[in-house]
């Protein structure tokens, strides 16, 4: 019981702050990636001001100028331009802002929904559970990008429709994390003590449950994040996602297409920005999931 | 010679907090046939100390000793093959929770077998009668039709006793207990520990019984240890002990029993066991010592009489004193 | 003591039905059949036995987790049958409350304790958030605290601070009868007695009545004014702690007490061996349950049996004592 100085709220989450860290530290490649992450958003959040042209102006006299260091390049144009004469390195910078929104939004929706479904479906039991389960069954046996060219066919295309069918196609995975978990915790003894104390299905499932049952889900989500951004590049690069000349780097690779023997860079360097970008979050992520589980072990 | 021979083990952990002392300078010498028993609360570190000896402990951990040796070879030194030889066929172990120490998907016969082949060569299946010899002896009825069985089809009793057949299967030298039956029911409990006695006298083996129950101590052991927060504050012949406990630490665990209360109110030691990051200076045990004095409070004790204690309680004469040794209690 | 009793239950059965696959009967679990029992305040009843004996389904009936199968059970003169009201329920729930066994496992680990704390009564009564402040703060000292471990999560707690922290949580909705499943079994022998006394304190203070669910039987032994003994779902034997210590009649009872080890190293008289598992509650054996293992059974317990009779100070179910 010994306290060597006041304990207050803003301490206790302090301690637990650099508790995290200290266990996110230990990996390297963890904070690599997470200070790479944080560069991206801060790319995107000034895009405006840190790129050196308008995205989608075009310099008809400068097309398929190469990068700088190659022969012929300028400085002026870094990374080269495209074949209409649009700078790369602007483009590639304000491309990084609708990945970044569409791993946002793509995670929330399907985190949203799938942990709402899986916390009911784990708490009711009975065919509740079952129905929800087999519709995300249904969902999980048709290969994701497929399902998502359907819904986007369906849906017309375009950056936010694609960004729905991806959510969709996540959504089981956040449905059975938190239904197993909801069925570990819910025979705890602090359950029990919630109910004897008279809490309702909604505070049970909440307040009690759902806190408990989130660092797998934030894992989860972290890796979903990346996944997202591939996807969207991979329906963007099917024409079906973001549309011309919206500077989404899926989008980028298929404008370019043709100029991939001639004209490389219009093709290798938002393919690049897409292999960083992912390669940085999934290292992030698998930081996290260490960093997150020494805590559950001790709590 | 004796079989067992630790002086001073010390364990350290690294932990986000710095260094943990788990064991402090702990000896201990064992002869063949001995009954030593170790008692302590959480924190007193008398699982640490036996995991070092089998070599069991986490790569954050420092084992130093000034002599750690079992029938005369040497186990600091030894290299993980030579200790991988000795762990399961001289020095056995069983753990607490009979229901998870055994692998949940293979059956009995399997099990036994493998740690008979693993140390004696030859297939698994030439074991099966030295198997169903083994769960007779350690108790079980009908072992032929247990053979097949699953650890989660045994119940706790019987899973501990399949636990035991195991660790007895090469005839150890040494058997270390570590709480081997607080999960299990009270009638249970009487059982194996009756059943860990015979096999001792049957097999001239010495066991080691790591417990907080003092009951179970006093019913069981022949020498006592005493630990608390690491240290090792005590070790006599266990009569010696229940009548006359010489450190204070020992004669309050004592009368904090339910069964040597006196009023409704229980004698509770106050204060809780010093963790990592609040070790008192001095004394370990000094802010809960109802006896503790200056010098406790500045000084670490030295051992005086094996006993950690600058002012150890003093010896009586064989006649029971009047008011702080325990009385006897029949319930 | 005049006042009716606190708890009054009559007969109390609980049964499940376990499905055993598509094509099987159900089978049936008894897991507690024909408990009976008084309780006033002030007073401990300790309920003891071994797994599957069903204390903890017991201890789940009395604070309404579940209901009984059959039988009477009535809080404080209101009967449980009646209980399907909001109201009556709500009334019910801040009567009586728990201690869990597992202090690690009771206590929700991303909560802080002052939430823990506060849960109970943001449910169940109208209180504004100072007065649930001010009466959080008033247990917490109560039970050797300090006001700033409101704020700190339950596994910056020791085992004994949080069953603290878990007998706070019991006591806040101010309940009569407090059911304690096994709340100090978990917890080191120096702790043990300090929540012991705590335990003792708060009783003698607030007048509760205590349901002690216990295998230890020198705890229970200390603190208990009645002792239920329970095998296999059925009480065995009954009374006031005295006697049922001092001349235990129950063949299950005397070998109980003889083999709890005791604390002392001159052990009196021969030990009764109980040999044999504990059977299983969904195959209990025939006429009475404790027969296979009785060193005096004889051919009428294989068929008939018992039930719980009188014999002098306390209540024994066994065929040989008629």
């Amino acid at each position: 019981m010994t306290s060597l100085t006041t304990t207050t709220s803003y301490s206790v989450r302090s301690q637990q702050w650099r508790e995290f860290w200290f266990y996110f530290s230990v990996s390297k490649t963890a904070v690599a990636g997470l200070v790479f992450l944080i560069g991206m958003v801060i790319m995107a959040i000034f895009a405006d001001l840190i790129s050196p042209h308008l995205p989608t102006e075009q310099y008809r006299e400068f097309a398929e100028i190469p990068p700088a260091w190659m022969e012929g390049g300028q400085m002026r144009f870094f990374l080269g331009t495209d074949y209409a004469g649009r700078d790369m390195l602007s483009r590639i910078i304000h491309g990084a802002r609708l990945s970044l929104i569409a791993g946002c939004i793509v995670v929330l929706m399907s985190a949203s929904i799938g942990i709402l479904l899986g916390l009911v479906a784990g708490f009711r039991g009975g065919w509740v559970e079952t129905i929800i389960m087999r519709v995300m069954d249904t969902i999980m046996a048709v290969p994701g990008l497929l399902m998502a060219l359907v819904l986007v066919a369906v849906l017309g295309p375009g950056l936010l429709n694609a960004m729905v069918a991806i959510a969709i196609t996540y959504t089981p995975s956040f449905v059975r994390l938190t239904r197993a978990s909801t069925l570990s915790e819910i025979n705890k003894d602090y359950v029990t003590a919630s109910k004897v104390a008279g809490a309702g299905p909604m505070r049970l499932m909440f307040i009690s449950i759902l806190p408990n049952c989130m660092a797998p889900l934030i894992v989860q989500g972290t890796l979903s994040f990346s996944t997202a951004i591939l996807d969207t590049a991979a329906l963007g690069f099917l024409g079906m996602g973001a549309q011309a000349p919206q500077p989404e780097w899926g989008t980028l690779i298929a404008e370019n297409r043709d100029l991939m023997l001639s004209a490389p860079w219009t093709v290798t360097f938002p393919g690049i920005a897409i292999l960083l970008a992912v390669l940085a979050i999934n290292l992030m992520g698998d930081g996290l999931r260490d960093a997150l589980d020494p805590k559950l072990k001790r709590s | 010679m004796a079989l067992l021979e630790i002086t001073n083990l010390t364990v350290e952990f690294a932990t986000a907090h710095g260094s943990l002392r788990a064991v402090d300078q702990v000896s201990l010498s064992l002869d063949a046939g001995d009954i030593v028993a170790i008692v302590g609360e959480s924190g007193s570190g008398k699982s640490v100390a036996m995991l070092a000896l089998m070599g069991l402990l986490p790569w954050t951990a420092t084992i130093t000793a000034d002599q750690m040796s079992f029938d005369g070879k040497d186990l600091l030194t030894m290299n993980p093959k030579q200790r991988r030889a000795i762990i399961g066929k001289d020095i056995s172990m069983i753990f607490q929770e009979p229901m998870t120490s055994l692998n949940p998907c293979f059956n009995v016969e399997y099990q036994i077998s493998e740690v008979l082949a693993q140390h004696f060569g030859g297939s698994r299946r030439s074991y099966k009668h030295r198997v169903i010899e083994l769960l007779e002896k350690v108790g079980i009825p009908a072992p032929e039709t247990r053979l097949k069985a699953y650890p989660h089809q045994l119940s706790g009793g019987m899973s501990q006793r399949v636990m035991i057949a195991m660790m007895i299967a090469c005839e150890p030298k040494l058997l270390i207990a570590d709480e081997p039956t607080t999960a299990l029911d009270v009638t249970i409990q009487a059982q194996i520990l009756e059943l860990l006695v015979e096999l001792q006298k049957a097999n001239g083996m010495a066991l080691v019984l790591i417990t907080h129950d003092m009951a179970v101590v006093a019913e069981t052991a022949d020498r006592v240890v005493v630990q608390y927060a690491g240290q090792q504050v005590e070790q006599r012949p266990v009569t010696e002990l229940f009548n006359n406990p010489r450190h204070p630490y020992t004669e309050a665990l004592l009368s904090a029993l339910p069964e040597y209360a006196k009023e409704k109110t229980l004698n509770a030691i106050p204060g809780v066991v010093p963790g990592q990051l609040d070790r008192p200076v001095g004394c370990l045990f000094n802010p809960r010592c109802e006896h503790a004095q200056d010098l406790c409070r500045q000084q670490p004790p030295e051992r005086s009489e094996g006993i950690l204690c600058h002012y150890p309680l003093p010896l009586k004469s064989a006649l029971k004193a009047a008011s702080t040794s325990p009385t006897e209690v029949i319930l | 003591m005049n006042q009716q009793a606190l708890i009054q239950a009559r007969d109390l059965h609980k049964y499940y039905t376990i499905k055993t696959g598509i094509f099987r009967p159900n089978q049936s679990l008894q897991a507690l059949s024909g408990a009976s029992f008084d309780l006033y305040a002030g007073q401990t009843l300790a309920v003891v036995g071994e797994s599957g004996c069903g204390k903890s389904t017991l201890a789940r009936l009395l604070t309404l987790i579940e209901q009984p199968t059959a039988g009477q059970l009535s809080f404080d003169g209101i009967d449980l049958a009646s209980a399907n009201e909001k109201e009556v329920a709500r009334k019910l729930r801040q009567t009586i409350q728990m201690v869990f066994q597992d202090p690690f496992g009771s206590l929700n680990p991303r909560q802080k304790v002052g939430d823990i704390l506060q849960e109970p009564l943001i449910i169940n009564t109208d209180l504004n958030a100072n007065q649930r402040r001010d009466r959080v703060l008033e247990l917490m000292q109560r039970v050797g605290l300090l006001d700033e471990h409101i704020h700190r999560y339950p596994h910056m707690f020791s085992g004994g601070q949080r069953q603290r922290i878990a007998i706070a949580r019991a006591l806040i909705l101010k309940p009569k009868i407090v059911v304690l499943d096994e709340p100090v079994s978990a917890l080191d022998v120096s702790i043990q007695a300090q929540v012991l006394n705590l335990l003792i304190e708060l009783q003698q203070e607030l007048g509760l009545a205590y349901v002690f669910i216990s295998h230890d039987l020198s705890v229970v032994r200390h603190i208990a004014d009645q002792v239920l003994v329970m095998y296999l779902g059925k009480p065995v034997e009954q009374g006031l702690s005295e006697a049922v210590f001092n001349n235990p009649q129950h063949p299950y009872t005397q070998a109980l007490l003889s083999a709890t080890p005791q604390a002392n190293t001159h052990r009196k008289g021969e030990r009764i061996r109980l040999t044999g598992e504990l059977p299983s509650p969904l195959n209990p054996p025939s006429g009475c349950s404790f027969h296979p293992r009785c060193q005096n059974a004889t051919a009428q317990c294989k068929t008939t049996a018992p039930v719980m009779e009188q014999h002098g100070d306390v209540s024994v179910a066994c065929l040989l004592l008629k």
